[in-house]
């Protein structure tokens, strides 16, 4: 009976050890073998699953002496290596199947043995460029000084406006951070200046030649574990070059992000200073995650000899941060007209000086027009919008799923390249106009290039399919529009498909609202973040139909008004409502959803001066239903295959005829 | 930018009739391997201008100036296209309008074809 029972356990692990090493092998590319060598792969055991680097090699050590323990960050599996193959052995037989008590949490951890750890290429990190970070730039005595100087009591909130947010708490002292018109009321400094204690510090940075002139505005956050601020860069036109960020109480990890895509995790002790100069300042963002633990390097003062230095889990506690920064009197002239709300007004409107564009009435205006609302801007936030765009559109990848082995396929405004990948069997290059989204497809393998639409430098008649997904809406004239379709004809072989996508006047089809109505959690348009389901469902029901083009004439004969632009300028549309003329343009808010829109509207600071990141700009021209029809309709040698309605855009396949 | 990327590409800047193939001045190229896949390949040759890519390569490859019969059966010869095509990699450098002298820079394996506003 026992022994039977036994076997019933051991038989159970053996299936889960059997499912784990397949899914290892298929998601992760690590294979297990089934002789017993050195090394093992460590299911389960790993910093992405919660576990830290001290809970897993307490237990593997009691088995033998370990060579190396390799944590890679967001894996949930390590890899050790034993000195021999008999402690290897005995740590398969004892942990296979146990479980592992780690923090609140406890996880099963599968063992198997593998050939070769895998190890990735260490690259040495570089901080951005003009960042400096300080280790015990205060002392124990002055970081309880400073902690003890701050008043948190509601008492004194006018004086040193306090703001009590949901969850990080701030306070402002020589100068507040409005958040109306995103900047600093310079002629109104707040009762209150820079606190007594902090200028023996501040007079140390003088000194130090860390910064060159005496801040006159600090702000304060406090952030319990689990709390953060979204990536964000601070207002050139607010505030001077250098700004300092004192660290005290627990360490966190702050991240600055490039807009070319580059990250670099910062580790900030307590007790450090961050000084953010030049690149670092004006270009990169910087933001804290919210989340209770960090992956951070181990600093185990006495590595043992053939110990690896690894990554382990760093559990978030309070941390207070100082920011100590100067008001700017004048215009900012940085090098980095991209990220400047002082040099590039028009992307990022003030509130006080809205300074819309009109609706161009000749090529070279259109040219214009486009470049500052759509190439710039996409440059601008390439990265942001390119972590929205990961889900392909189903009948997307319907239509690239259709095409025939060995078809040239090409992708014109390919963006972070989501459907190169789609059907392997084709041949796929892609082309953007933004070079920054161009590089995150590179990067990915594609074979791309950068080209505007208007002049493909592709060979003549030489694809089988385009597909031009969410572009021909960003061209400001109707010629323009033309021109563009008439490319993608151009390239294609004669018998060639391809598939159009554009926005569409209509969010509301057929009864149905669109996703961009209905998500109103997301910010920012087109985010169809579609689930398989939800996004198959709400689209037009008998989507498969395709229209008679007459009817669709008439329906744009009629909604023609609506385009209509009142005073020649374009408007702004309120995101997730709908549509009321067809040319405007479309705010794009840098930054991740709604609920980091509420939590700024309390805070500011360095770590939270979220709500002047700059809103940009993105010029649109909506279709009316038919109106794609009719426009690729001019273009002759073209047939209308089939046209429908795909979450609140209308969509042609066209055909080149022989 | 991989050969496959430079044979579809063709100059188009204004008035050029005679703008393909690019030349090639490359002051940076790699090879990365990438799993060889014969069906691809032999699917994809058709789709070339073969002597474009013969000229891309110059003395460099030993690829036949003309293809020859039964190429999809001949695994050794597959094996090379799909080297010059997927694995080369032109990383710095540019491509040239062989009509106009205009230099179409490469960079990161990147050509950017923009034209400028005289140009179109």
């Amino acid at each position: 009976m026992k022994s039977s029972e036994r076997s019933k356990e051991e038989k159970k692990v053996l299936r889960k050890q059997l499912k784990t090493s397949h899914s290892l092998l298929k998601h992760e590319g690590v294979s297990t073998v089934s002789q017993p060598t050195k090394s093992l792969v460590v299911a389960n055991g790993g910093l992405g699953n919660g576990v830290s680097r001290e809970e897993l090699s307490a237990p593997l050590k009691e088995m033998g002496e370990l060579e190396t323990l390799t944590m890679h960050p967001n894996k949930p599996y390590a890899f050790v290596t034993y000195r021999s193959e008999e402690c290897a052995r005995k740590a398969h037989i004892h942990l296979n199947g146990q479980k592992l008590q780690c923090g609140e949490n406890s996880v099963t951890l599968y063992l198997g043995y593998v050939d070769s750890v895998p190890c990735e290429e260490e690259t040495p990190v570089r901080l951005p460029e003009g960042l400096i970070l300080v280790g015990n730039f205060v002392s124990q005595e002055e970081e309880e000084l400073l902690l003890t100087g701050i008043d948190w009591s509601p008492a004194n909130d006018d004086v040193t406006a306090q703001k009590s947010l949901k969850h990080r708490r701030v306070k402002h002292y020589g100068y507040e951070f409005r958040y109306d018109n995103n900047n600093v009321d310079k002629d109104k400094p707040l009762a209150a200046g820079i606190p007594e204690e902090c200028l023996p510090v501040l007079e140390r940075c003088v000194t130090n030649k860390l910064i060159n002139i005496m801040p006159d505005q600090l702000t304060v956050n406090q952030y319990e574990s689990g709390q953060g601020i979204p990536p964000h860069v601070d207002t050139h036109s607010a505030f001077e070059d250098t700004i300092l960020s004192l660290s005290l109480g627990a360490q966190t990890v702050m991240e600055f992000c490039h807009p070319d895509g580059r990250v670099v995790a910062v580790v900030l002790p307590g007790r450090s200073l961050l000084v953010m100069g030049g690149e670092s300042r004006y270009l990169w963002t910087h933001g804290i995650t919210p989340r209770k633990f960090d992956v951070v390097p181990t600093c185990d003062p006495q590595p043992p000899a053939h110990t690896m230095p690894g990554l382990t889990l760093s559990k978030r506690g309070t941390r207070t941060s100082f920011t100590f920064r100067r008001i700017r009197r004048e215009p900012c002239r940085c090098a980095f007209p991209s990220a400047c709300d002082s040099q590039t007004a028009p992307s990022a409107p003030s509130a006080s000086e809205p300074s819309l564009p009109s609706l161009p009435c000749c090529h070279t205006d259109a040219a214009h027009l486009e470049e500052e609302y759509v190439h710039r801007v996409y440059n601008a936030i390439a990265p942001h919008f390119s972590s929205t765009r990961h889900s392909p559109w189903p009948r997307v990848c319907h239509f690239l799923s259709s095409l025939p082995p060995g078809s040239m396929l090409a992708d014109v405004g390919c963006g972070n390249g989501k459907y190169q990948g789609v059907n392997p069997e084709v041949i796929a290059v892609g082309c953007d106009r933004s070079s920054a989204l161009i590089q995150i497809s590179a990067e990915r393998g594609f074979h791309v290039f950068v080209s505007d639409a208007l002049h493909l430098p592709l060979r003549t008649a030489s694809f089988d399919a385009c597909i031009s997904i969410a572009v021909i809406h960003h061209f400001s004239t109707q010629e323009r529009r033309l021109a563009a379709v008439k490319e993608l004809v151009r390239v294609l072989k004669p018998g060639g498909r391809a598939l159009i996508y554009v926005w569409a006047f209509e969010q509301e089809y057929n009864k149905q609202r669109s996703k961009y109505l209905k998500d109103q959690k997301e910010e920012n348009p087109e985010n169809h973040s579609l689930t398989d389901e939800a996004s198959e469902n709400s689209q037009e029901p008998n989507g498969k139909s395709s229209r008679h083009l007459e009817d669709e004439h008439k329906t744009v004969g009629n909604l023609q008004d609506v385009s209509k632009v009142t005073d020649g300028k374009l408007s702004v549309h309120t995101n997730r409502t709908a549509f009321s003329t067809q040319d405007l343009l479309v705010p794009w808010h840098l930054k991740e959803g709604r609920r980091q829109e509420e939590e700024e509207s309390g805070g500011s600071g360095l770590d939270s001066n979220i709500s002047s990141l700059p809103v940009f700009h993105r010029f649109y021209h909506v279709f009316q239903q038919g109106e794609l029809e009719v426009l690729c309709a001019q273009v002759t040698g073209v047939k209308v295959q089939s046209s429908y309605h795909d979450q609140g855009n209308w969509c042609v396949i066209i055909e080149k005829m022989d | 930018m991989k050969l496959l990327t430079h044979n579809m590409l063709t100059s188009h800047v204004k008035g050029v009739t005679k703008g393909y193939p690019l030349l090639i001045k490359a002051t940076e190229v790699k090879v990365n391997e990438v799993d060889f896949n014969p069906q691809f390949v032999s699917r994809m040759i058709p789709k070339l201008e073969w002597s474009a890519l013969v000229q891309a390569l110059g003395q460099r490859q030993d690829l036949p100036g003309e293809l020859v019969a039964d190429y999809e059966k001949d695994d050794e010869f597959l094996k090379k296209v799909h080297r010059v095509l997927l694995e080369v990699e032109v990383v710095e450098g540019c491509l040239q309008c062989p009509e106009s002298g205009r230099e179409f820079p490469i960079s990161r394996g990147i050509p950017n074809m923009l034209l400028n506003e005289d140009e179109v």
